[in-house]
């Protein structure tokens, strides 16, 4: 499938997704604009936002999955962190866990850098590359009602899914509080793998 | 019991469920021991910043995990240590064979090697260096369990006094 020539928006498709969650999965998402966005859809507790490690978000996500094989998990990235680790996407697709959703948000641009251009502005289709790195249930979005659509169909092909995003470059009107204890003990009560007792009430 | 069945046999006291790796010959023994035992699920990962972010993950998510690489690996992983894993106060286990002294013959491992401690201590990250059999089940015993108790990382790196080196690099030696 050849790459959309539509430009979707981050933030409108984070409160898409976001809206379609109703069975506590996780969402990791990846530095800067990617978890901004995902902060200002509403805070649920099972979020998890990056605040440096960029390129690790399919990494973390994937560790969430196989540690809890029934919960929904979905890592959202942005094109310059996924060409900085195209390597874990052979991982996920060798390891293919079931529960786990990738979402790629390919502005083109190192949007909080400068708009610098990445790889994908010209020549790299991620679509392409997922399929390749073996996760085959990989696609670009074409319009907002594709995107639900596909998220909705997520697990029926038994493996890990993938979908590619072009957006526009509109960044994140609001920026997620920076203080890594707090947004981990907040996942890990999302997620009921917190110890703090009492003290979570 | 040979040093990796006692390092495993450790490991798995402690419920570690889950090993991430980037293989190296002196870690073969250890990793044959991983993939053959129902005990663990194991993941070969392309990097090394790759197996702590998988790593960090599950632990998030409640299983108990170990990362395995050599020195070199451990160079490619200080952004991910000290943006995530240390900060966010997720421990991370992490095994390191030690390549670059005693008998290193490739140019390439000894000076990386060399980065690797400085590394963890300006991180601020517990590391020991195994030596013997005798000492290695209380040292790792002991050290997994402070380091999930105080959320705090832990390095367990392994000399070549312990493994007898890289098996291809001691014949290569003149």
């Amino acid at each position: 499938m050849t790459m959309p020539t539509q430009r979707l928006n981050r933030a409108d498709l984070s409160k898409r997704l976001v809206a379609k969650l109703k069975h506590d999965e996780a969402v990791v998402a990846g530095i800067g604009n990617t978890n901004w966005d995902l902060y200002g859809a509403g805070h649920r507790p099972q979020n998890f936002y990056m605040l440096g490690s960029m390129g690790l978000a399919c990494p973390i996500a994937m560790g969430v999955a196989l540690a809890q094989p029934e919960r929904g998990v979905i890592a959202l990235e942005g094109d310059g962190s996924i060409l900085m680790s195209l390597g874990c996407l052979a991982t996920i697709g060798k390891v293919a866990p079931r529960n786990l959703t990738i979402v790629i948000w390919d502005n083109g641009i190192y949007q909080i850098t400068g708009k610098q251009a990445t790889a994908t502005a010209g020549t790299t289709d991620i679509v392409a590359v997922a399929k390749g790195a073996g996760i085959a249930n990989s696609h670009w979005v074409r319009d907002e009602d594709h995107f639900e659509k596909l998220m909705d169909r997520r697990f029926d092909e038994g493996g890990p899914m993938l979908l590619a995003v072009k957006i526009d470059d509109k960044p994140g009107p609001v920026q997620t509080p920076r203080d890594p204890s707090l947004i981990r003990i907040r996942f890990m009560q999302g997620l009921g793998t917190s110890r703090g007792g009492a003290l979570d009430a | 019991m040979a040093w990796s069945d006692t390092l495993l046999k450790a490991l798995k006291d402690n419920d570690v469920r889950l090993v991430t790796y980037v293989p190296d010959n002196v870690l073969t023994p250890l990793l044959n021991g991983v993939t053959s035992d129902n005990t663990f699920r194991s993941v070969c990962t392309t990097r090394e910043d790759e197996a702590i972010g998988v790593v960090a993950g599950a632990w998030m998510g409640g299983m108990k995990s170990v990362v395995m690489m050599q020195t070199s690996g451990f160079a490619l992983i200080a952004n991910a240590l000290a943006s995530l894993t240390v900060p966010s106060q997720i421990p991370t286990v992490m095994v390191i064979s030690e390549r670059g002294t005693m008998g290193e013959f490739n140019v390439g491992q000894h000076l990386v090697a060399r980065t690797m401690r400085p590394v963890l201590e300006s991180l601020g990250i517990a590391h020991h260096t195994l030596t013997d059999e005798a000492t290695l089940p209380f040292i790792v015993d002991r050290s997994i369990k402070q380091a999930f108790m105080t959320q705090a990382s832990v390095a367990f790196i392994l000399s070549p006094l312990l493994t007898g080196g890289n098996p291809a690099g001691n014949a290569k030696l003149k």
